[in-house]
């Protein structure tokens, strides 16, 4: 288990002050001009080495998309931090902004820095109103101690960063969709290319980082990227904050090394499966997108991105969705799909037609009120969304139905044959 | 110039294409819905996913850029299975409606459905119901059946510079629509029927009126402004059903007004179809020999100097030669084809065209308008206008009354006395003009049919001269003419003569008693008082003014019931095609016109359209190169004198209604009702559908 | 669903315009977004809106958005109708969303809605007829690890159960403002049987290892 020397987030369940005080007291701020004088590139450098991988889902590597920004340029550029947190089951960047928001805002001028932008957003989800109100006055503080602003921790760098509060809409966390929302118009996704580092906010170039991605930076660079390259494994390095919700003992969310063993993270801190182990049916291991893992696969795995994805599932956003024996999986899953198509743009075709097509069979599905064939037909409508959408909600909406059909087949064919045997007006 | 692979054909493309593009140049055809060139690219209906080598999912081609060593596939499996299954998507909720949708025959849905659709669904759910909207009287929706390309919100804000129409909502339920009841307020409104890929969007005049495969398609010019668009006219049965746009880069791109697309049932309304005598102060109906006697008769017991002709504005030029060569044979010398007193003609050609051409609208950099209101005089004209403008290469000013004409425009005021400050280059503005490369100045004619008129036009040609807006390859004056046959009759000087009289003096005359005929070809004037003591000979298909006061009238042909000639604003002459024949004992104006010639015994030295064309171009050069425009020669022109402080009013005040069709049309007196006068008919309330 | 379209006519405003106070709110929203792109303002200022007419945005008040920010309308129409939170018809004092995405279902969803329904006697989607309550379902807000949960008005009500959803509303009804946050007596994100985590941390400045 992860030692507390090693946790990043001191103040996750806000114990302690969330404000400067008590962020210094934690060692935030600490000489934050030093670690901007070692150079933009020594950031980049020090971030890529760190094997830092973004933790809004995706996975990318945080150095390698600063690094995509353009070296010299005269226009300016922004930072854009996605704090849209959404994805069901996910409700970790919740915790950093209104418990440990410096860590946020000094990475963000470590980040901004780094690409050479002197503006950042955090473009908060609306819903969380004291979240945004925590980091705005703890802004507020960063900027009366002259850490932000003008000539920023006496580094010479000016830098304004601002909380842009969104109004409802989970796209928005696709990241050119977030950017169309900050631009005042509706969250739908742009055409790629061009991609944000060529342009992005106001057609300028800009890099999107998730909260934790950031909120990370400056802590990897104070310990040094060999101290968080050693955590977890190769290529899956670092501490990840993990969401554990649904039928645990004790649901939380909690800090620990990347890879750890499922088993051992719900075990360790959440008091365990509802019911013990052996009453678990299923786990959604990374946020609602994710294909869902059956018992069997659960017991070994291991939580990181290249150990999730190697049994066809992902590490996502790192929220655990687990699910005992008393779950109608079937009814479990049709609520993603109902969660996707409310939450579709309507922009492009197969999602905005797609989604709500899943939903209605899977409503079926769930008494049992198809045929059998209807599986398939089922599986085969979620691959014509799967991969010909703008953004990759159209698989995130395709994913856990294709999750459910691979692990769970056997149940949906059960209802179907059980509800074909009762005579038509019992069923009704 | 990227090379890239298609299909293993290699083909080279312009920077800057697409990979749709590309697919082109390769001679695959690509799918789509929402792509159009002439829009910004959405690409939301997917239609058009390709593969490319090395992309993971297939991309969406035509918002692709394409680029060097780029390997695309079109005819993969992949490639297969994504049209398929987008195809499947877009009609699981579409209405089974086709055989009574007014977009059956010309579909693109339907017609895709056809090379990429299941041959049976798949979709047991309850299809998607929405509401319909009421867009006015132009547009008729059946909102089930919109497939969310978003072509008529993206025509609407960006070509047409009204953005009424958007998409509200979101996911499955996102809607087209202007959310508030309000009807889409533009003059190009109509294009997004042509636009909109299925039947949601449909002609509400032309609601379940035929179908297309019935009609009978002919290729037309417009005459309900002095643009020409180019359009084609359907027909069926003998009855115009419906006028759509035909493709001219140089004119209307694919676009049609408003007015010259709805007028059409002014096509059936109020025609003279007989010819008529005035017998006891009252118009009789008569048999075409009695008539043509009657004029006759007249014109052959009155002096030439007595008699005169006007050219109205729908007047074809074979028509209006025709007049002009019998007439003068006769030896009259009143002739005038400026309706609305208009001071333009009789010096160099350049003076009264609009020189600078409509796509050349998109070289300049700096407009001047006086006295013109583009929008409504030719809302095409004004579509070019903002196209350049949406460039940021373009800087607007006028003077005259504030309007809002779809793109930033400076204000200069209303005070003709701004045109004198900027001859002496003074005015503030002068240095934005002294400035550009390519400017321009239009002078509508607000400006020129004042007392003033041909001070004005001076002062034009002055700003234009003083600001380097005529040299080798720019002219950069222009006259919006706003009359389709306007500009033709001025390339035959159907204007006084030596000894001749004008409008004013032939209407002068005809109320003193000098001037005895008055001969009315197709000219409805705004103020007929002057013409109560005058013989009038009124010859035109509509009972609108002239034919009121007329003593005798010639029913003759509609725009498109002959063969005729127009010379557009820029000088250019295009040729309009019967598609109907003319109504009852209605004629073809020149035949008209030369049977009478042969009963006055002056016979016109042409006996069918070729050798009467054929006069024409010798006469002009203009009618010699069809569709072309020449660069007119800068020559003398306009009128010395000072300029009035009266501020400018534009010649148009209700765009809906501005000759004898549209002002026959129920349709334009409907938009007239709710676009000008603002008033709201009972129809913007209906409902349709599960409306409310 | 659908917001797609607005309120009959009746008890719609038909003037709006931001108060003295709202005015200089608004000014303070506009100035974080660079010259020429102040429509970036526009979700703010619509929100701002939205609280100064009542909870809900009639027609006026997004016309008066759009002109303060020189955006069409339409557009103002369409990210209004887009944005979940902003509500295109009146709601009551107290807007219950009650969150049933999955999470919050597998920890009792329904036993809060339906709690909520029983005490406020009123479905999904209504407004209590004193016009103090409306009851709406929500997608994922976010607190997953604290299921089920409701958010009323600004407020996240978390770990609830059929009772604890119950004392809430009633609270509200009272006139109270009952304690946002866990109704069971946890804290925070942090697990119920006590910390697992952040126990050994040295108090003061933390050194690196």
């Amino acid at each position: 288990m992860l030692r507390d020397q090693d946790r990043i987030f001191t103040n996750l369940y806000g114990t302690q002050d969330f404000g400067l005080a008590g962020a210094q007291a934690r060692g935030d701020w600490d000489n934050t001009k030093a670690l901007l004088e070692k150079g933009r590139e020594w950031i980049i450098d020090e971030t890529k080495k760190s094997g830092l991988r973004g933790r809004g889902g995706a996975g990318f590597s945080t150095g390698m998309k600063w690094s995509f920004m353009p070296k010299a340029s005269d226009r300016p550029h922004y930072l854009v931090v996605n704090a849209d947190e959404g994805e069901p089951g996910t409700c970790k960047d919740r915790e950093i902004m209104r418990h440990d928001p410096h860590k946020l805002i000094e990475g963000c001028l470590i980040a901004s820095f780094a690409i050479g932008a002197k503006a950042c957003y955090i473009y908060i989800r609306g819903e969380f109103w004291l979240e945004g109100n925590n980091l705005e006055r703890a802004i507020d503080e960063a900027y009366a101690a002259g850490l932000v602003g003008k000539n920023a921790c006496g580094s010479g760098w000016d830098f304004e960063i601002y909380v842009h509060r969104g109004a409802g809409a989970y796209i928005c966390g696709e990241e050119t969709a977030l950017i169309e929302s900050l631009e005042g118009r509706k969250g739908q996704p742009r055409l790629k290319p061009p991609f944000p580092a060529g342009a992005g906010l106001y057609g300028l170039p800009t890099t999107v980082n998730n909260v934790e991605s950031i909120a990370v930076v400056p802590t990897i660079l104070r310990r040094g990227a060999e101290w968080f390259a050693g955590l977890g494994r190769p290529n899956n390095t670092g501490t990840k904050l993990f969401c554990i919700s649904g039928h645990v003992n004790n649901p939380c969310t909690v800090e620990e090394e990347m890879g750890i063993p499922l088993k051992d993270l719900l075990d360790k801190h959440c008091g365990g499966v509802r019911g013990g182990w052996d009453n678990l049916l299923a786990v959604i291991p990374g946020g609602s997108s994710v294909p869902v893992l059956p018992k069997s696969i659960c017991d070994t795995v291991l939580m990181d991105f290249d150990s999730l994805r190697a049994e066809r599932s992902g590490l996502g956003t790192a929220a655990v969705i687990v699910m005992d024996q008393s779950t109608d999986i079937v009814k479990a899953i049709a609520r993603l799909s109902k969660f996707y198509m409310h939450e579709s743009c309507g922009q492009c075709t197969p999602c905005r037609e797609g989604t709500g097509w899943m939903w209605r069979v899977m409503e079926r599905m769930v008494k049992g009120q198809a045929d059998i064939g209807e599986i398939d037909m089922l599986e085969e409508v979620s691959r014509q969304i799967e991969g010909h959408t703008i953004c990759a909600l159209g698989d995130a909406a395709a994913w856990p139905v294709q999750g459910l059909i691979r692990h769970f087949r056997p149940e949906m064919e059960r209802r179907i044959l059980e509800r074909k045997s009762v005579p038509a007006q019992a069923a009704e | 110039m990227p090379k890239l692979t298609v299909d293993g054909i290699e083909v080279e493309v312009p920077a800057g294409a697409t990979v749709m593009q590309a697919c082109e140049a390769a001679g695959k055809e690509i799918p789509r819905f929402c792509y159009h060139e002439r829009l910004s690219i959405a690409g939301n209906c997917r239609m058009c996913l390709v593969e490319m080598e090395k992309a993971p999912k297939p991309i969406a081609s035509c918002a692709m850029p394409a680029t060097d060593n780029m390997v695309i596939k079109t005819d993969t499996p992949v490639v297969q299975k994504a049209r398929k299954g987008v195809m499947e998507f877009l009609l699981i909720n579409h209405p089974l409606d086709c055989p009574i949708c007014d977009q059956g025959g010309e579909c693109d849905l339907q017609d895709q459905a056809m090379a990429y659709g299941r041959d049976g669904s798949r979709f047991h759910e309850n299809k998607r119901a929405v509401p319909d909207k009421n867009f006015g009287p132009l547009i008729k929706t059946f909102m089930n059946r919109c497939i969310h390309c978003t072509r008529c919100v993206r025509f609407i804000s960006e070509v047409a510079g009204a953005p009424d129409l958007g998409a509200t909502g979101r996911g499955e339920h996102m809607e087209i629509g202007t959310f508030i009841e309000k009807a889409v307020s533009s003059e190009l409104s109509g294009n997004i029927i042509d636009l909109c890929p299925v039947g949601a969007l449909t002609s509400k005049p032309y609601a379940y009126a035929a179908r297309s495969w019935e009609l009978r398609k002919t290729e037309s010019v417009d005459v309900l402004d002095a643009v020409g668009a180019n359009i084609r006219v359907d027909v069926r049965g003998g009855e115009v059903m419906r006028v759509l746009p035909r493709l001219n880069e140089d004119i209307n791109e694919e676009w049609l007004a408003d007015k010259s697309r709805y007028s059409v049932d002014g096509l059936k309304k109020r025609r003279l179809d007989k010819p008529y005598v005035r017998k006891n102060g009252k118009l009789v109906a008569v048999e075409w020999p009695e008539a043509l006697g009657a004029v006759a008769h007249k014109l052959t017991q009155t002096a030439p100097h007595k008699i005169a002709a006007l050219a109205g504005d729908l007047v074809d030029a074979e028509s209006t030669f025709a007049l002009k060569q019998l007439f003068t044979s006769l030896g009259v010398t009143s002739f005038d084809c400026r309706i609305d007193g208009a001071a333009i003609g009789g010096g160099a050609r350049a003076g009264y065209l609009f020189n600078t051409s409509i796509a050349g609208i998109e070289q300049a950099d700096v407009v001047l308008l006086i006295g013109s209101n583009p929008r409504w005089e030719a809302p095409l004209l004004n579509a070019r206008l903002r196209k350049r403008y949406l460039t940021g290469a373009l800087t607007v000013a006028s003077v005259g009354p504030q309007v809002d004409l779809t793109y930033g425009v400076e204000d200069l005021g209303n005070d003709p006395q701004v045109l004198d400050s900027l001859l002496e280059g003074t005015h503030p503005f002068a240095e934005v003009l002294r400035g550009a490369k390519n400017p321009m100045v239009i002078v509508g004619m607000g400006a020129l049919t004042r007392a003033d008129g041909g001070a004005n036009l001076a002062a034009a040609r002055g700003i234009a001269e003083a600001y380097g807006m005529i040299s080798d390859g720019w002219n950069g004056f222009n006259v919006l003419n706003t009359a389709a046959g306007r500009v033709g009759a001025l390339d035959l000087d159907f204007l006084p003569q030596p000894g001749g009289r004008n409008l004013a003096g032939i209407l002068a005359g005809a109320a003193s008693g000098d001037v005895e005929i008055v001969f009315l070809l197709g000219a409805d004037l705004a103020d007929t008082s002057a013409l109560k003591n005058a013989f009038v000979i009124y010859q035109g298909h509509h009972g609108d003014s002239g034919a009121a006061v007329a003593d005798v009238i010639l029913p003759g042909a509609a725009y498109t019931e002959k063969d005729g000639t127009y010379v557009n604003l820029e000088g250019r002459a295009q040729r309009a095609q019967r598609a109907t024949f003319p109504v009852g004992d209605a004629r073809d104006d020149w035949k008209i016109l030369r049977a009478l010639s042969a009963l006055i015994g002056k016979t016109l030295p042409f006996d069918n359209l070729g050798e009467l064309r054929a006069l024409l171009a010798q006469t002009a050069p203009s009618f010699a190169a069809v569709g072309q425009v020449t660069q007119a020669a800068w020559g003398p022109f306009g009128a010395a004198g000072a300029l009035s402080t009266a501020p400018y009013a534009y010649a148009i005040s209700d765009y809906y209604r501005t000759d004898p069709i549209s002002r026959a049309s129920e349709t334009m007196a409907k938009c007239s009702a709710l676009f000008v006068q603002g008033r709201q008919p009972d129809d913007l309330l209906e409902r349709v559908g599960t409306y409310g | 669903m659908s917001s797609a379209s607005l309120p009959a006519h009746g008890h719609a405003p038909t003037e709006f315009s931001f108060s003295a106070e709202n005015q200089a709110t608004a000014k303070k929203l506009i100035a974080k977004y660079p010259s020429g792109r102040e429509a970036s303002a526009v979700i703010p200022l619509l929100d701002l809106a939205q609280r100064q007419a009542g909870g809900w945005l009639p027609r006026v008040a997004m016309d008066h958005v759009a002109k303060v920010l020189d955006m069409p309308p339409m557009r103002v129409y369409e990210v209004a109708s887009f944005y979940t939170m902003f509500n295109l018809k009146p709601v009551g004092v107290h807007f219950v969303q009650v969150c049933t995405t999955t999470p919050c279902w597998l920890r009792g969803s329904d036993q809060v809605v339906h709690a909520c329904k029983k005490e406020l006697g009123i479905d999904l989607g209504e407004t209590t007829a004193d016009g103090q309550f409306t009851l709406i379902e929500v997608e994922c807000l976010g607190a997953c690890v604290n299921a089920p949960m409701v958010q009323i008005n600004d407020d996240f009500y978390e770990d609830l159960d059929e009772a604890s959803t119950v004392k809430v509303l009633q609270a509200l009804k009272a006139g109270q403002k009952p304690a946002t946050g866990p109704q069971n007596g946890r804290i925070r994100a942090a697990p119920l049987g006590g910390l697992t985590s952040l126990t050994d941390l040295p108090t003061g400045k933390k050194e690196p290892s």
